[in-house]
């Protein structure tokens, strides 16, 4: 029996950049197939090939040993793929229902959609409930509408982009056990994903792409972590070295009873948050999106004023009202979440992305006047010190990768050498060589003394540099907690909730207070 | 085959330089058209538009009569507009600087005047600019008005202000009942350059204010800040710029600009008020600075092909016997064309063979 499907020496070019180089892939019907490999390795480019978002420029697919053409997505859907992409394309302001009609390419009566969801999400254990406007929904839950219309529709094949990026631990356990019940109705799963233990664990074959080009095949089940990022990269990747220690130096940030309302209407507020961070410690700060981590950071950088000067203090001094200069120019540096549009302007050059944070406290202006030659010069430091690999010397910010990217913004803030860094997704959609550069930075920068705050969604990240964890769920911050003996069983039941006043707890809570009055 | 466009990677420098030289080409080209259609020689219009305006020295000296206004006031725009700041009313800001800098010019006639005269009426007509610019500046950042309706108001009320000053308190008694007020005194006079046109002081102040504006934008943190805001406004939140203070900024310097150009114009050209000194400059202005690519040495050069199209204007009127809405027509064909063009800037256009199964 041919294999459900089979893609063979397919090519696409962008330009001169040829992202698919004769890829060979198969999967069987009734298997999780892992498809693994770092940023830019070709991934994303394959399985929009597979689902007719783009067309190869060589070779073929073949659907149960018959040549198939795919000229969109429809024509994928009638002949059994579905996708779940990364970033959900949900209507906000329409019911769970709603929104899988409109993904239907039938002309089913709404009534009988809704019908046919509640059974399916009950079949599958994705309950969902079919009236709610999606804005009221959770992440996991709006992954989930993705799921289940795609079930609708029977496919043959699933293919998952990233999936468990946006899930608690327990919820990844829930979306796992779906797997297997698709699994055992002898439907594939094509699983794209970075996270190598959960690969290891739910995936019984593994193609890996490395610069476009296949350069491994293997079971999984059979590999360790390490074989597989071996593989991935390409040399071995180093681990971090980090010791992680009770604190006892003195308090260089501290953060108390904040409370801010939320600044626009979908916002989260702050509740009540209070923490400490002594010198020469990494704090996390753990959660899944949208728990108020962007509001936290806006109160922290000064982008926005807390109500309190003493909410926020700077090695005792209190900078609550103070602005994000003045925050500078005490010894604080920051790196937001969003690389392109927020740390950096994408179409301004390097150098003046260097001035963006550094004017008021690297000395690139005189009399008003700026001074290029520095800045240019802090470029080349940046670009040595961490790597950072780009074409001419100063190019445009949205030229570079995404790791390179990252480096320099990371960089840019760790060269100055601050008493505190904030930084928020360090690593966010970063290969694992910069992962592994930037996260060895943060510790040595603790270690030289500095207080550094690392807000971020991924665990494996945190219990590796951090010396305390604290979780963030409806804006509110739990009591941080000491890496040692901390599973991620612990972290995951605070950041699904459990433990946090039941006021928040409550499903929609915290979406219905959103809601501008 | 269909077209479509891809976003570009980064945009080549070639095509910034030739995006604005295409809209002027397809201008041209439809500018032809238009004459063919109107029972003209399409090349001797052309030549009548376009080429005769620079052919003697008094045509020139008109050519930068017509563009010191255009150039000092889009100078001003292009700040707005790279920080996302839509001032539509540089029209009412130029006739407030004319009324304001008028107003001392007129105070003062009769009586003794001396040299401290037009440097006053000059410094006066731009803070009347500046404070009109800055009603909608101050509207959008306290209310959240949308200031391309409020600023693009505004030019109505100017305008009927002076139309009303011009009939009432500040007419001219010996005008014949003319909507004018009397001629300025010579002390209130902006100095002719040469002999034989009309060439004044004006024009070198425009100059001047093209290189101080340069170096604002490309040499000082002001000019970042100005450009960083309509880039990436989050980043400019990240850099700890203060947005409402710069729209308040770059309004009042667009402002001050405008209410320049209109007391030169007022003092400089036509030696009093009347209503109507102004043919739309104001309005003309924004065309200048996006085919001026919102850079100051480009709006120069942009200003400088608007005024010869004015002048050609008033050529065919007289040689050809053809409406001046024509010119009118030109000036919106060329703004659509440069504002189309900037999409090749972005986006790169291909033909694909159909997926259409």
């Amino acid at each position: 029996m041919p294999p459900l499907i089979e893609a063979q020496q397919i090519v696409k070019r962008f330009g001169s950049l040829v992202a698919n180089d004769h890829v060979d892939l198969t999967v069987a019907a009734g298997e999780v197939h892992a498809l693994l490999g770092e940023n830019g390795a070709g991934k994303s480019t394959l399985v929009k090939m597979l689902y007719g978002l783009l067309q190869p420029d060589e070779g073929r697919i073949l659907w149960r040993g018959e040549k198939l053409v795919l000229n969109g997505p429809r024509d994928a859907r009638r002949a059994g793929i579905g996708m779940v992409f990364q970033h959900f394309s949900l209507f906000e302001a329409m019911t769970v229902a709603e929104n899988v009609a409109l993904a239907l390419d039938g002309e089913e009566p709404l009534p009988r959609i809704a019908a046919r969801l509640a059974e399916v999400s009950r079949a599958y254990g994705l309950p969902l409930e079919p009236r709610r406007e999606v804005w009221q929904l959770s992440v996991g839950e709006r992954q989930r509408i993705e799921i289940v219309r795609c079930l609708m529709q029977d496919p043959q094949l699933l293919i998952l982009d990233e999936p468990t990026s946006v899930l608690t631990p327990q919820e990844a356990e829930g979306l796992f056990a779906t797997l297997g019940k698709i699994r055992a109705e002898g439907r594939a799963v094509l699983y794209i994903s970075h996270k190598l233990e959960e690969v290891r664990r739910i995936c019984e074959a593994a193609t890996i792409l490395r610069g476009g080009k296949v350069v491994a095949r293997c079971d999984p089940r059979q590999e360790s972590a390490a074989s597989l990022a071996r593989m991935m990269v390409g040399t071995e990747v180093g681990s971090v070295r980090h010791d992680a220690a009770e604190p006892t130096g003195p308090v260089r940030l501290s953060v108390s009873a904040l409370s801010m309302p939320p600044a626009e209407a979908h916002g989260v507020a702050l509740k009540d948050i209070s923490l400490t961070l002594h010198r020469g410690e990494i704090l996390g700060i753990a959660g899944v999106a949208g728990n108020g981590q962007d509001e936290l950071f806006a109160a922290l950088s000064g982008e926005r004023l807390a109500p309190r000067a003493e909410s926020v203090a700077l090695d005792g001094t209190a900078v609550g009202r103070e602005d994000i200069n003045a925050r500078r120019r005490r010894g604080a540096a920051f790196v937001p979440e969003e690389r392109l549009g927020h740390a950096a302007a994408p179409r301004f050059s390097l150098s003046e992305n260097a001035l963006v944070s550094g004017h008021a406290a690297n000395g690139f202006v005189r009399g008003g006047f700026v001074e290029r030659g520095r800045m240019l010069g802090w470029v080349d430091a940046v670009t040595k010190a961490f790597d950072v690999r780009k074409g001419p010397r100063d190019p445009e910010a949205r030229a570079l990768s995404g790791g390179n990217l990252q480096k320099f913004v990371v960089g840019r803030e760790i060269l100055r050498k601050p008493a505190v860094l904030v930084v928020a997704q360090p690593t966010w959609g970063v290969d694992a060589g910069a992962a592994q550069l930037i996260r060895q930075a943060l510790v040595d920068l603790a270690k030289e003394g500095a207080a550094v705050l690392v807000i971020s969604q991924d665990l494996d990240e945190l219990l590796e540099i951090a010396d305390r964890i604290a979780v963030i769920f409806h804006g509110r911050l739990s009591q941080a907690m000491p890496v040692q003996g901390l599973t991620r069983e612990a972290l995951g039941l605070l950041m699904g909730g459990s433990g946090f006043p039941a006021d928040d707890a409550a499903p929609g809570a915290a979406a219905r207070e959103r809601e501008p009055a | 085959m269909r077209l479509i466009l891809e976003k570009r990677a980064e945009t080549p420098l070639a095509m910034t330089i030739a995006s604005p030289l295409i809209a002027v080409a397809l201008t041209l080209v439809s500018a032809a058209v238009i004459f063919l259609a109107m029972g003209q020689d399409p090349w001797a219009a052309l030549h009548v538009y376009f080429v005769a305006p620079l052919s003697d020295s008094w045509g020139l000296q008109e050519v930068a009569v017509k563009a010191t206004p255009l150039v000092l006031i889009s100078v001003g725009l292009a700040l707005c507009y790279r920080s996302n700041n839509w001032n539509i009313g540089a029209e009412g800001q130029f006739l407030v600087g004319a009324m304001a800098g008028g107003w001392l010019a007129l105070a003062t006639h009769g009586a003794p005047q001396g040299p401290w005269l037009l440097p006053s009426m000059l410094v006066v007509g731009a803070i009347g600019g500046a404070l009109f610019a800055l009603i909608p500046a101050v509207l959008k950042t306290r209310f959240g008005a949308n200031e391309i309706l409020t600023s693009l108001m505004l030019v109505y009320v100017a305008e009927l202000l002076l139309d009303w000053l011009v009939r009432g308190p500040w007419r001219d008694p010996q005008g014949f009942n003319m909507p004018v007020t009397v001629t300025f005194e010579p002390e209130a006079v902006v100095p002719l350059l040469l002999e034989g046109g009309r060439l004044n002081l004006g024009t070198p102040i425009a100059l001047l204010v093209v290189a101080i504006v340069a170096v604002l934008v490309g040499r000082t943190l002001k000019g970042f800040e100005i450009r960083l805001v309509g880039e990436a406004p989050r980043a400019a939140r990240f850099a700890g710029f203060d947005e409402r203070r710069l729209t308040w900024t770059v309004f009042a310097i667009s402002g001050a600009l405008a209410g320049l150009a209109g007391i030169l114009e007022a003092a400089g050209t036509v030696r009093m008020l009347q209503p109507g000194i102004s043919p739309g400059y104001g309005f003309t202005a924004i065309i200048v600075a996006f085919l001026g690519r919102l850079n100051p040495v480009g709006c120069l050069i942009a200003g400088v092909f608007l005024a010869i199209t004015f002048i050609g204007g008033e050529n065919a009127q007289i040689m050809l016997r053809m409406p001046l809405d024509v010119t009118r027509v030109f000036q919106g064909l060329l703004l659509f064309y440069v504002l189309a063009c900037d999409t090749l800037l972005l986006y790169r256009p291909r033909l694909v063979r159909s997926a259409a199964a």
